[in-house]
């Protein structure tokens, strides 16, 4: 091995370099591994041999597939040797290769005959090979050995077997459930591992069987486990028990007490299991997790880092949702701020900021600052966040929490890290008016010197939106303006957007502001100059003080109240000509996902009754197919559409959904009617609504279907007139009746006789939410300030005992039918509160925002304290109305 | 959290970050490229700090990873981000306490790599496709070291001296060859 090449690592440290391996190369160990095939077996030699090979496979070296089979033959020559050793080296050279099925079929027997050994080690091993490398059909050959070995009286045999079987069970599950009585009786062995592998193998075969699982837990609970791992297990599936059963009426949670109990357990990894599972109840209440907490809080000062960080990572999660439960481990979890380990660190300082008070704040704040320094970015982004969070729970503590965020602002760091504080000084301007111009100002120092083109034109725009109404305008000038001179061609277009802001919400500034937007005509990017352009004609162009007019603010200003996605289709749609594109006839209806599509795997490929799939989403295609109806043409532009309502169960004789079309004054149900039988034609198809039941309405016209053949979908319109602009809502009750004319099925041809018949049809409502269309803004708090709370109304409501948070907080949307904004339509798990801001366009394009705090209130009540604000004081009145009555 | 505890890898690296073993049990790293990024990753990560006398832990790519160093051996235990750290904490005290056994207390790399053998045995009676089989370090020892004791004794009767008799018995032969 001593080749000149090696000589110069010799001479720098020979001790430290030297290893067995040295100079390792496939090939020769391939060529070495021919002793194998000797008639006289040296086992040593071939142990070390061995070695070598998985050396090389360990070390990412690869066989070519012709290497790998010649390996495997030569090794299987090996079970001649009865050296133990050297059969265990086989045993893990032959699962490193993971021989192919016709390889498989050479060691079988050699495998088996290991597998009936008196040894019990080759009995283990060999089962644990075999059932690596073996398929189905070999399995059922040994699959009695196998049920044998599961209740050897030898503990590692029998774990062999088992933990073999939870591998099978992916594989051939059939097979392995067969073996439920032995592994049943395993679980009651005395050994430990043995019961832990039992228990995972005997719950995985059951865990389909809900009941079988509850039994499981049942016994298990009351009798003795003995291996802590298997009580982990066992916590485990408790837990999944008393999730599953949901009932979680006042009282006593079942197996509750079970948990609590293990929380003396004499193995630490069971105890925090149970402390864990405790922590991680639905609607845990504070009385359950108090005992849990007190175990989390003693590990907190353990020495074992290990243990440390296994109870604040819980009790982390636990300050989400139960912040005041945490609070007395508030004393250990700063002294944690200095532990060495960074991660139990920042996972205590993100607890401390959930659960510290008002008092504690500044205190806390000096102890991060030295510790912001020797963390990595994302644990500096976890912290900032958690600050952000913080300083919305204090306002009045902003400065120093502002302070904070500046001084970490200014040094190193990667985007998402700058991204984080950004948006956290972002987010306090916006919710605490009183540190808005300090907020601004670190803002502006931040884009002197900020080598993100993102996050300079995201500033940008917040500047000239906040900038201008601040008491003193003109001081933000001059960075904005620096950046023009100094930035690339995105942020010099963006500054130049933000300056034209400031000249038209700022009067005094005006005419300094078309100087420096005179001076960026001459830029070198055309998209700089074409602003500059624009902007100093929107202005008023000759440069003197002109009353600036609401369109030119509406312009500059004004949220662009269409969804990306649907502006895009209409451009995409429009072709030049000598009409231009009308901004207004783009929809403004957020397109929710067809609902079809949902429905669709269980029906027949042939698609039977489901409707044609592209006029059922899109808005326009019903505006288009309404158009061509002469006889709506009178009824105005159309308001919305609703999504298909089904009239009839799947499968039936006749496939029948509705679809709503609200109008001014009037209102048009389309019926999609789908005949599913072969052998029938239908004819003059029509729906008979009665609208005893809807006393606004009036029916004013019917259009049938004249011919309905099979498996092609028609529509029957039946038109009402209702007052104008009024939410009319009601009830109606629908029955098909049309023609039945048999068809021959061999000659497709038609019988000239029809029998009149009937069909019952499910209810159809026109609800409230049916006058809402689902329009969002992109920033809510600004939309909700815009519009004032001149028609605000604000009042709770008690939604009685709900199911949970979320199932009331999407009952709620649903029934009001409006958009969801910021994500808020998502209630976090286990939370016991909640704020959802909503937002749409109410019939006579009327814009509605609304802004709903839900709380539950004892066990299972939800309360919820609803704030509309609207253009007009009646529909601030009517979304009321519609909650009142819902 | 219904499922079995479950080991994502087991890693023995050197000071350098070098592989001197390593078994992974799940696909979440499907080739070799991708093993030696994450062994990397993890190595820098967990360089500087000690665990030489308890096991320490860190978070990293959605998985949980506790780990102790001893002389130039760096020893890994990866588990996914749900499991309990205290489970997979005892996985790397027996694989850990297991090499040391075999190898008569003198772990270091050079000691490992002359008995890879049984550094690889170890792996593999402690855990099985990513399922634990054992974790008591006496006993691993025992069944890696029973290989040089003959064929009648059953390992079941095996006591823990015979198990580090055994071992030593090896070690001398690996010494004398």
């Amino acid at each position: 091995m001593a080749q000149p090449l090696v000589k110069k690592d010799d001479d720098r440290d020979d001790e430290a370099e030297y290893s067995p391996f040295l100079g390792i190369e496939k090939g020769a160990v391939l060529q070495e591994a021919r002793v194998f095939n000797d008639p006289q077996l040296d086992p040593r030699r071939c142990s070390q041999v061995i070695t070598k090979l998985l050396y090389l496979l360990n070390q990412g070296e690869s066989f070519t597939k012709v290497e790998a089979t010649e390996v495997f033959f030569a090794v299987t020559k090996l079970f001649q040797s009865r050296d133990i050793g050297l059969r265990r080296m086989v045993y893990l050279m032959i699962k490193e290769l993971s021989p192919s099925a016709d390889e498989v079929i050479i060691v079988t027997s050699s495998l088996m005959k290991d597998m009936n050994s008196k040894t019990d080690m080759y009995r283990a091993n060999a089962i644990r090979v075999l059932c690596r490398i073996t398929d189905g059909t070999l399995l059922t050959q040994i699959e009695r050995y196998l049920k044998q070995a599961i209740v050897d009286k030898n503990p590692v045999v029998a774990s062999a077997a088992l933990v073999s079987g939870i591998h099978l069970l992916q594989t051939n599950p059939e097979i392995v459930k067969r073996w439920s009585n032995e592994v049943q009786e395993a679980v009651q062995s005395r050994a430990a591992l043995v019961q832990f592998h039992a228990l995972a193998l005997l719950h995985q075969i059951r865990q389909n069987d809900r009941l079988a699982v509850s039994k499981l837990v049942t016994s298990l609970t009351r009798g003795t486990v003995r291996s802590p791992l298997a009580q982990c297990l066992l916590i485990r599936y408790t837990s999944q028990v008393i999730r599953e059963s949901g009932s979680t009426q006042t009282g006593d949670r079942p197996f509750y007490d079970f948990l609590e109990g293990c929380l003396r357990h004499k193995a630490e990894m069971v105890i925090f299991e149970a402390a864990r599972a405790i922590t991680e109840l639905n609607g845990v209440t504070s009385r359950e997790l108090t005992p849990a907490i007190t175990v989390l809080q003693l590990f907190l000062s353990s020495s074992k880092p290990v243990l440390r960080f296994a109870a604040v990572r819980t009790l982390n999660k636990v300050a989400m949702t139960h912040p005041m439960a945490v609070t007395n481990c508030n004393i250990d979890m700063e002294s944690l701020i200095s532990d060495q380990n960074r991660s139990i660190a920042t996972l205590a300082i993100t607890t401390l900021l959930k659960t510290g008070n008002e008092s504690s704040v500044d205190r806390l704040m000096k102890q991060i600052t030295n510790f912001m320094s020797d963390i990595a970015d994302e644990f500096k982004i976890v912290v900032v966040e958690a600050i952000r969070s913080l300083c919305l729970k204090f306002p009045l503590k902003y400065r120093s929490l502002m302070n904070f965020l500046s001084n970490i602002l200014r040094e190193e760091g990667g985007f998402e890290y700058k991204k984080a504080i950004v948006d956290s000084i972002v987010i306090l301007i916006r919710d605490i008016p009183d540190a808005k111009e300090s907020g601004l100002l670190h803002l502006c120092e931040f884009i002197e010197d900020c080598e993100f083109t993102y996050l300079s034109t995201q500033i940008l725009h917040f500047l000239g939106i906040e900038g201008p109404k601040t008491s003193d305008p003109s001081k933000y000038i001059r960075y904005i303006y620096n950046r023009v001179h100094l930035e690339n061609a995105t942020v010099r277009a963006s500054a130049v957007s933000t300056l034209a802001k400031f000249g038209a919400l700022v009067d005094s500034l005006k005419p300094r502001i078309f100087v420096l937007l005179r001076r960026c005509l001459f830029d070198s990017d055309d998209e700089v100059r074409d602003r500059a352009t624009l902007y100093i004609n929107t202005l008023g162009g000759d440069g003197s003080v002109v009353e600036t007019d609401k369109d030119v603010k509406d312009f500059l200003f004004g949220s662009l109240d269409l969804p990306l996605v649907n502006l895009e289709t209409s451009l995409k749609t429009y072709e030049p000509s000598e009409e231009p594109f009308d901004i207004n006839s783009v929809p403004k209806e957020v397109k929710s996902q067809p609902l079809a599509e949902k429905k669709a795997p269980g029906k027949k490929p042939t698609g039977l009754g489901a409707p044609p799939a592209a006029p059922v989403s899109t808005v326009d295609a019903y505006e288009k197919l309404l158009s061509s109806i002469p006889e709506f043409a009178n009824f105005g532009k159309l308001f919305k559409s609703s999504a298909p309502v089904e009239l009839t169960e799947a499968e039936t004789e006749y496939s029948v959904n509705a679809v709503k079309h609200i109008f001014d004054s009037n209102v048009v149900f389309q019926y999609n009617c789908t005949n599913t039988i072969p052998d029938q034609l239908l004819e003059n198809v029509t729906v008979i609504v009665d609208s005893s039941e809807a006393e606004e309405f009036s029916e004013v016209l019917s259009k049938p279907v004249r011919s309905l053949p099979y498996d092609t979908p028609g529509q029957t319109f039946v038109a009402f007139e209702k007052p104008e602009g009024v939410p009319a809502v009601g009830k109606f009750s629908n029955m098909l009746k049309f023609i039945v004319k048999e068809v021959d099925p061999t000659t497709g041809e038609t019988e000239d006789d029809g029998v009149e018949d009937e069909y019952q049809l499910e209810d159809l409502e026109v609800v409230a939410a049916d006058y809402m269309l689902k329009v969002g803004v992109s920033n809510f708090r600004n939309a909700w300030e815009s519009m004032g709370d001149d028609f605000e109304r604000v009042d709770e409501y008690g939604l009685g005992p709900r199911e949970s948070l979320a199932e009331a907080v999407s009952a709620v949307i649903n029934l009001l039918g409006m958009q969801p904004c910021e994500g808020t339509e998502a209630v976090p798990n286990n939370s016991r509160s909640h704020t959802c801001l909503l937002s749409g366009v109410y019939i006579g394009n009327v814009r509605v925002l609304a802004r709903i705090s839900f709380g539950v209130d004892g066990p299972k009540d939800v309360a919820m304290k609803l704030a509309v604000r609207s253009e007009d004081e009646g529909v601030s009145d009517a979304i009321h109305e519609i909650v009142a009555s819902g | 959290m219904e499922s079995c505890p479950s080991i994502k890898n087991i890693l023995l690296l050197d000071s350098e970050g070098k592989r001197v073993a390593v078994k992974y049990y799940s696909d979440d790293w499907p080739t070799n490229t991708a093993k030696e990024t994450f062994e990397k990753a993890v190595f820098t990560k967990t360089q500087k700090t000690n665990a030489r006398t308890e096991a320490e832990i860190a978070m990293f790519e959605n998985c949980i990873i506790v780990y102790k160093f001893v002389q130039d051996l760096h020893f890994f235990v990866t588990g996914g981000e749900d499991e309990n750290e205290l489970i997979l904490a005892t996985v790397l005290q027996g694989f850990f306490d297991a090499v040391g056994l075999l190898l008569r207390g003198n772990a270091d790399k050079k000691e490992a790599l002359e008995n890879l053998d049984l550094i690889l045995l170890c792996l593999d009676e402690i855990v099985d496709g990513g399922i634990i089989l054992e974790t008591d370090a006496n006993v691993i020892a025992g069944k890696v070291a029973s290989n040089s004791l003959d064929a009648g004794a059953p390992l079941s009767e095996q006591t823990i001296s015979q198990a580090l008799a055994s071992a030593r018995e090896h070690l001398t032969r690996s010494l004398l060859k």
